[in-house]
């Protein structure tokens, strides 16, 4: 009864090894896993034709006909049609040897949103941040499609700063026929209230409103300087329970961020005298203090010279 | 689920295999076919069960071997696995509880003075999982349970390994397995090699090189699933270990 002692790094290698996806004699030579999720995995792999590096996310299920074969080739399809800067860009759809299914796309090279903001606590650069994802989110809904699980595990910030959307596995087209009544599709800490009651035929683009209203919060919190009440009212708008009283859609979201961000007035938050006052200090700031120093200035030379 | 993860409804499935539970069979009134039943177990289990003896029962290495012996020789009879239900945990952790009350047991019936009843010496490399226990890491002193399926799956894994050496020598694809051993078992730490370096080193072309590695390691896969297969009680607990230790899972949206 042999068995010779495996290194756990042996082990790491084996287990890698009897994950692989099978190639076949493609071009891609798979290097390392990167994750896993629900409908499958996601390897990192170099394109020997290209030499660049590339992600291919493949199916667990070899099945013929599943209906998860079904949803990552439509999956590769939406992403196909979703060619914006802000969304992972898809190069090509593979059938393996082993009749698993998978996509190759970009590789991405930086940090989850999740990871980049443990590194990042300047409100306004978060701020940034956040509208970029807004403006890919509305550039999917444009298009017909509604993400259904976006979560900081699922923006990627690259390198150069680009913010790009990932993981359209559970997203839904306009004109697709929809889940039987009562499937939740999503992640819990982010889903709106109709995801998680499974009322498939009410979640559409204000579902998605919802999640970036939870990204949102979780970005205002512990961000420096702290978030005032313009920000929280957009945030709490942006989750609001019911899906009417959320904004209608990401741009429109995005567009009172920009408002907040450039001193107007935010439709979130109806406002008092005093916000008034304060978004206006805000806004107006430097001129401000500009008129306050030469106000102070030619009252002290009333003072010390009566004139 | 945490609440981290992205939830699709799911239904169950199954993974074809050809191989039966020696769980099961150790249990069956075919002596023939429980003596192999137990000696599939054993050599699975024999190693984390003699690392588990010397660190929780703090046994020296002899009194270690005994109680090993003891245990897979005689102590594990057919009554033992009759009482495993596979709905109440895994065999895993059932098989380490009968462990704990062979050596509770032995040790009671020592300071009682009696002496145990000579079992059957088994042909296990004891000196070998003696040398293993050197590789051990503090945390593995610290949550034995935790050590316990460590080693287990360790073994698991070196048994597919041979059995894949095995399988590669009878169908004369030696070169498989030392493409498969290059390239994933034991690559160069410092310079992990390409396919392109293998294929050069072999005087193959690449497309053979990830054909033979495709195959070597499918038949890998398929060993590690038939040993999981023989290994576990019941279907959940194959789904359970296949996904703990391959990441597979079969799970497909609700109809």
């Amino acid at each position: 009864m042999s068995g010779a002692w495996l290194s756990d790094a042996a082990i790491a290698r084996l287990r890698l090894a009897a994950e692989l996806p099978e190639l076949g004699s493609s071009r891609y030579e798979v290097r390392a896993l990167l994750g896993r999720g629900g409908m499958g995995s996601v390897y990192l792999a170099h394109d020997t034709g290209l030499g660049r590096d590339v992600a291919i996310k493949v199916l667990h299920d070899p099945a013929p006909g599943s209906a998860l074969l079904a949803r990552l080739q439509r999956e590769a399809r939406l992403l196909a049609r979703l060619e914006h800067p802000g969304i992972v860009p898809i190069h090509d759809l593979l059938h393996l040897p082993d009749g698993r299914v998978a996509y190759v796309m970009q590789h991405v090279q930086g940090a989850r949103l999740d990871q980049h903001l443990a590194g990042e606590r300047g409100l306004e650069a978060r701020l940034r941040v956040f509208l970029k994802l807004c403006e890919s989110v509305a550039f999917a809904h444009d298009r017909g499609v509604v993400h259904r699980d976006l979560k900081p595990e699922n923006v990627m910030l690259g390198r150069f700063g680009e913010v790009l959307v990932l993981d359209f596995g559970v997203a839904h087209a306009a004109g697709e026929p929809l889940e039987r009544a009562g499937t939740v599709v999503g992640t819990q800490r982010y889903m709106a209230p109709e995801q998680a009651r499974g009322e498939v035929e009410r979640i559409d683009a204000r579902s998605d409103v919802h999640a970036l209203g939870r990204i949102l919060a979780g970005m205002l919190a512990g961000a420096e300087p702290p978030a005032n009440r313009p920000l929280r009212a957009i945030a709490a708008k942006a989750s609001a329970d019911d899906p009417a009283a959320r904004y209608p859609s990401a741009a429109a979201l995005r567009s009172d961020l920009e408002a907040f961000l450039s001193g107007r007035p935010v439709s979130a938050l109806p406002e008092t005298p005093l916000d008034r006052l304060a978004r206006l200090y805000r806004r107006h700031r430097v001129a401000v203090w500009l008129v306050a120093a030469y106000l102070a200035m030619r009252g002290a030379v009333l003072l010390t010279t009566g004139r | 689920m945490a609440g981290g993860d992205t939830e699709i409804g799911g239904r169950d499935d199954r993974f074809p295999s050809t191989r039966m539970s020696a769980v099961r069979e150790a249990a069956s009134g075919d002596e023939a076919c429980r003596q192999r039943a137990i000696g599939t177990l054993i050599a699975a289990y024999w190693k984390p069960a003699y690392k588990y003896v010397r660190l929780r029962w703090k046994a020296d290495n002899e009194q270690a071997k005994d109680l090993v012996q003891g245990f897979f020789a005689g102590a594990l009879g057919r009554a033992t696995f009759a009482r495993y239900d596979a709905g109440k945990g895994s065999f895993r952790t059932f098989l380490r509880h009968c462990l704990d009350d062979h050596v509770r047991d032995q040790r009671d019936a020592q300071r009682a003075g009696k002496r145990g009843g000579g079992a059957a010496v088994l042909s296990l490399d004891f000196a070998g999982a003696e040398a293993e226990l050197a590789h051990l890491e503090p945390r593995d002193r610290e949550d034995l349970d935790a050590c316990f399926q460590r080693e287990w799956v360790r073994q698991v894994f070196a048994l597919a390994v041979d059995a894949l050496r095995d399988l590669c020598a009878a169908q004369g694809k030696q070169g498989h397995f030392e493409l498969f051993r290059r390239y994933d078992l034991e690559p160069d730490p410092g310079a992990p090699p390409s396919y392109a370096a293998l294929a050069a080193a072999a005087g193959l072309p690449v497309t053979q090189v990830t054909n033979h590695l495709a195959w070597a390691r499918r038949e890998f896969r398929r060993l590690v699933l038939d040993r999981l297969r023989e290994l576990t009680g019941s279907e959940a607990e194959f789904r359970e270990e296949a996904r703990a230790l391959l990441g597979i899972t079969f799970e497909e949206p609700r109809p």
